[in-house]
């Protein structure tokens, strides 16, 4: 059994920026496994621009940002296998993929990243009345049917769900000659970005409806209807403010999920609410040498955030290699009121250089309020927000010096100014 | 005269601005915006609003049977769908490198259309 000293699973843009930063520390014996027929992951099928305002200082496309990690990684000599899908992973680091041209292997790696991104809620994780008919879809599949193998899915669409794979999709689907119905958004506000409900509904006169939801689908063999009601603050759909929409494709773009069935079955500890691995300040998941980074950690908005995230994760998992991570006592980071989660969520000092990202999301759209980091229940430090956004992940820097003492938890809340 | 809201798209703060719009088209009393990007966006918004297009296009001999593209520059909102109209009436040939100009002087804009990533040739998919 061959035995490499990094095998990095994802080759999307988590796993290609973990890996070159790897390879920059000096690991030379990495092997990306990627399962598409190319490496870029999701990045191939989102043809927008607004890609890498960070990263690049410039706006690129999708394709254009993907393209310049793969030449780093061809540049480099950095191995990759395409076509190839892990289909288990154990808490020994042994690796089994399948490939066309090798068939069924079996490695094993000295550490592993995982890097295998996320995958789209469906409509069965809804629960939305009805029959089967064709004509649905995820917002994410239409996408990748429609920018890159160039079909259409559908002529007259209504959208579930105003995040922005939803919105964007409502824009392609109009400039490809489809008519774009509504779209419904259940909760009071969208997840988007206001640019994008801009540019992808305002621009092209698509009603927004807020606090609604689609109640029922018909249709035999195709979709022919969609039934759209109002919602309570309880997210129940009120009797009487049916609409009805002749249609025959539904989109659903309502969130999306980190895809951890091969973490699982390695026993890494999953968050439940980030639905992705527990990990310290180092990316290291609850098994020794496995670490995770980009959306199979938690939902990232900014594709900037993700090789960002990448990268510290493959700096990580070579001072890994190079038995430079110290074992140690850990604290935890708590996400209290008004915040949903915190990366990372445990974290041992003496692994922080200089300073720790601790990035996360809040429950719900607030304005002018403070953040209040508490180091072990003592208030460490207060930060002023104008605005707080559950679509928009946060982050706060703490030094190193913030950290030194800390025995039990640093914990951030939302608190009135 | 005429009094208009506009949510500024600029940065996440989202700030709602109002102005007035006269009879002879200039912009006054812009308010509710809480820094300059705000007026400014309001402004262009309001005589000359463009958006930068992104589509595929047809290629031929590749490993996709569509290739994304882009526009060298920003467009007039208006013009969105003539530029559409002449992407989706054009088709390319495999290899095409990133930043390859597809059509040059789209619809008489002075912007190409833009290859947004590589494609190799290939000989059967």
């Amino acid at each position: 059994m061959r035995t490499y000293d990094l095998v990095v699973i994802g080759g999307g843009s988590a796993g290609l920026a973990s890996a070159l930063s790897a390879y920059e520390q000096g690991i030379r014996d990495i092997l990306i496994l990627e399962r598409d027929k190319e490496l870029g992951g999701i990045l191939q099928q989102c043809i927008h621009n607004g890609f890498g305002l960070i990263e690049f200082k410039e706006e690129l496309a999708g394709p254009a940002y993907a393209e310049r990690f793969i030449d780093l990684i061809e540049n480099n000599g950095i191995q990759y296998k395409l076509n190839a899908m892990v289909t288990h992973m154990s808490n020994d680091k042994v690796i089994e993929y399948v490939t066309p041209s090798e068939g069924y292997v079996t490695i094993k790696a000295k550490a592993i990243i995982l890097a295998m991104g996320c995958r789209e809620r469906t409509r069965g994780a809804i629960a939305i009345p009805g029959y089967r008919p064709a004509g649905i879809w995820s917002a994410g599949t239409a996408q990748r049917y429609l920018n890159m193998e160039g079909y259409i899915v559908g002529k007259r669409v209504f959208i579930l769900g105003s995040g922005d794979i939803g919105l964007i999709m409502a824009r392609r689907m109009i400039l490809e000659g489809a008519e774009v119905l509504g779209v419904a958004e259940i909760m009071p506000y969208s997840n988007g970005l206001p640019r994008n409900i801009k540019q992808c509904l305002i621009d092209f006169d698509i009603p927004l409806f807020l606090s609604h939801t689609i109640t029922r689908i018909e249709g035999l063999d195709r979709v022919t209807q969609v039934e759209v009601s109002q919602v309570d603050e309880n997210f129940r759909a009120i009797k009487g403010t049916e609409k009805y929409f002749d249609v025959d494709t539904v989109l659903f773009s309502v969130g999306l999920i980190p895809e951890n069935a091969l973490s699982e079955e390695a026993d890494v500890e999953i968050h439940p609410r980030t639905r992705g691995p527990i990990v310290n300040e180092s990316y290291q998941t609850s098994v020794d040498g496995i670490f995770a980074c980009g959306n199979v950690l938690h939902v990232h908005d900014l594709v900037d955030f993700v090789s960002l995230e990448g990268r510290k994760a493959g700096i990580a998992a070579a001072r890994y290699l190079k038995d430079e991570l110290k074992p140690g006592d850990t604290f935890d980071c708590i996400a209290k009121d008004g915040i949903g989660y915190i990366v990372p969520h445990k974290v041992n000092v003496e692994n922080v250089e200089k300073s720790l990202e601790c990035m996360f999301r809040v429950t719900k759209n607030v304005k002018n309020v403070a953040l209040t980091i508490k180091k072990d229940g003592e208030v460490l430090r207060t930060v002023k927000k104008r605005h707080l956004a559950p679509a928009e992940m946060e982050k706060v820097i703490l030094s190193k010096a913030d950290l030194l003492g800390c025995k039990e938890s640093i914990s951030i809340e939302i608190t009135e100014v | 005269m005429s009094q208009k809201d506009m949510v500024c798209i600029v940065c996440p703060m989202s700030c709602k601005v109002s102005f007035d719009i006269n009879p002879d088209g200039s912009i006054t009393k812009v308010e509710g915006h809480s820094c300059p990007r705000g007026e400014n966006y309001v402004r262009k918004e309001m005589t000359n609003p463009t958006r930068m297009l992104t589509s595929t296009i047809k290629i031929e001999g590749a490993f996709y049977d569509r290739l994304p593209v882009i526009t060298s520059a920003d467009i007039p909102k208006s013009k969105i769908f003539d530029v559409m109209k002449e992407i989706n009436n054009t088709v390319v040939k495999a290899p095409v490198k990133l930043k390859d100009v597809l059509i040059e002087n789209v619809c008489g804009l002075g912007v190409n259309i833009i290859a947004s990533r590589s494609m190799k040739a290939v000989e059967d998919k």
